[in-house]
């Protein structure tokens, strides 16, 4: 057998490889940068979090990734998702991160506290009085989270049976994927009534009004902790820290979250 | 798992019904563009084949505006009928509709374009009606490539997710198809309603691409006349 002539690219395409090579490297996680996976409820206050955690970490570069708490979670256990900091909406899908062992246990705090409403379009003829007015016939859709991967979805499904009136109300629901769809439902008054938290419904004063602040049987609380299999576990901490911070607690209460 | 069966024949449903209307509109909008001439005839056609191109949630968007109870047509429809669209699965039908209009009107326009006029002229010398000339020379010849455009657009509106979750919402039983369930579960956690949502799909997808070659008998109808 004859060698097969040895084959030289030509120098356009050696060049152009160089330059996908150094895009790709370009394109890679960079050693300063942080993913945050945080629930849909904290997006406004996050978003103007991120330059001031920047400020405070030169180099750092902050990404959010917001979510269902549930939905976060399925990312962070199946995809294997590259995040560094989880912030769930509520302490039971944080549990089932912890059980499952992706987060850094021993570093998990609890960063802001929120509450549960009630709320109509600003529209609405029908306003209810009490959580129990919703099983009434003038309430024909009601949007709540889905229990099964939403924690508001889980507070409301919480409140409504502890008061009996799950049944009734449960045929009448309209589940959204995150809080956010939920009060998108009642400001395009699609939905008598919706639940959402005050966080929420402060956004659209114009198209939605609050019926009922709902006292939940569990507090309605945020935990934060660094993701076990994260690169970056120092600025993943940091982050943690961070939210606890007086200036950062300050930017979440103008967005209306209490103390934890 | 009975949710599953629930949710497949939903699908069936809403697919099905998406079909049978854009067959319809599919057959008459493609037959009116291929023979009619007025100007803007081109802006027409790419105007309906946007749904085919177009990200479904923009689609969804554009459907949720439009027909939502504060939209044009969804307060007339709520004022004159008192039909709401959104959340139900009539809704999910229009959306599945409006996304795979495209597939039947590109494939009757294609169709009725190569039909030879001899043959339509050919019956109106032997005195027949213009609409008998329609139903009993033009679509009979156009049939094959409109059926084909058919069985395309049913499976684009089984496999419908973006614009139908926007304008029908998720409630099982009602408005919850294959997609939006096996998307629901995953997000869920569920992972063994996810799988078996997701081997009862594969198995109608083949179906319905085995029973499109039963329909479209391809090469030997060609070839036997």
């Amino acid at each position: 057998m004859q060698p097969s002539p040895s084959f030289s690219a030509p120098a356009w395409l050696r060049r152009g490889l160089v330059l996908l090579v150094l895009a790709a490297s370009a394109v890679a996680a960079h050693a300063a940068d942080l993913t945050v996976s945080a629930a849909t409820s904290l997006t406004n206050a996050f978003k103007e979090l991120g330059p001031l955690y920047e400020a405070a970490n030169p180099g750092a570069k902050v990404f959010f990734n917001f979510g269902a708490s549930g939905a976060l979670l399925q990312q962070i256990v199946k995809g294997g998702a590259p995040v560094d900091v989880f912030v769930s909406a509520d302490e039971e899908t944080m549990d089932q991160a912890q059980q499952r062992g992706v987060v850094q246990a021993a570093q998990r705090r609890d960063v802001v506290s929120n509450t549960l409403v009630v709320i109509v379009p600003a529209s609405a003829r029908n306003v209810p009085k009490a959580v129990g007015d919703l099983a009434q016939a003038s309430y024909q859709r009601i949007a709540i989270g889905l229990p099964a991967s939403v924690p508001v979805g889980r507070y409301t499904k919480g409140v409504l049976e502890a008061a009996g009136l799950w049944w009734a109300v449960e045929p009448k629901t309209i589940g959204a994927n995150t809080v956010r769809q939920a009060l998108d439902y009642v400001a395009r008054a699609e939905v008598d009534a919706g639940f959402v938290y005050a966080t929420d419904a402060a956004l659209m004063p114009d198209k939605v009004k609050v019926a009922l602040t709902v006292p939940t049987p569990t507090p309605v609380r945020y935990p934060a902790a660094p993701i076990a299999a994260s690169a970056n576990a120092q600025l993943a901490a940091k982050f943690v820290e961070f939210l606890q911070s007086a200036p950062a607690q300050a930017v979440l209460a103008k967005h209306g979250f209490g103390k934890p | 798992m009975e949710g599953a069966w629930i949710a497949l024949a939903l699908t069936l449903k809403v697919a099905g019904w998406a079909t049978v209307l854009n067959l319809v509109f599919g057959i008459a909008v493609g037959f009116a563009i291929a023979r009619a001439r007025f100007p803007g005839r081109d802006v027409l056609d790419a105007v309906l084949t946007l749904p085919m191109v177009m990200p479904p949630t923009v689609l969804g968007y554009y459907l949720l505006v439009l027909l939502g109870s504060h939209g044009p047509l969804g307060a007339w429809l709520i004022e004159q009928f008192g039909i709401r669209l959104i959340f139900t699965w009539q809704g999910a039908v229009i959306a599945a509709m409006v996304v795979a209009f495209p597939l039947v009107f590109k494939a009757a326009r294609a169709a009725f374009e190569t039909i030879d006029s001899q043959l339509e002229d050919a019956a109106r010398t032997l005195g027949m009606h213009e609409i008998a000339i329609f139903f009993r020379v033009t679509l009979p010849l156009a049939w094959r490539g409109i059926l084909a455009g058919l069985l395309l657009s049913f499976a684009r509106a089984l496999g419908e997710f973006g614009a139908t979750l926007m304008v029908a919402g998720s409630i099982p039983g009602r408005t919850q198809t294959m997609s939006i369930a096996v998307y629901e579960a995953v997000q869920a956690g569920q992972d063994d309603a996810a799988n078996f949502l997701v081997a009862v799909t594969s198995i109608v997808c083949v179906a319905v691409l085995l029973a499109a070659g039963r329909l479209v008998p391809g090469r030997v109808a060609a070839r036997g006349g």
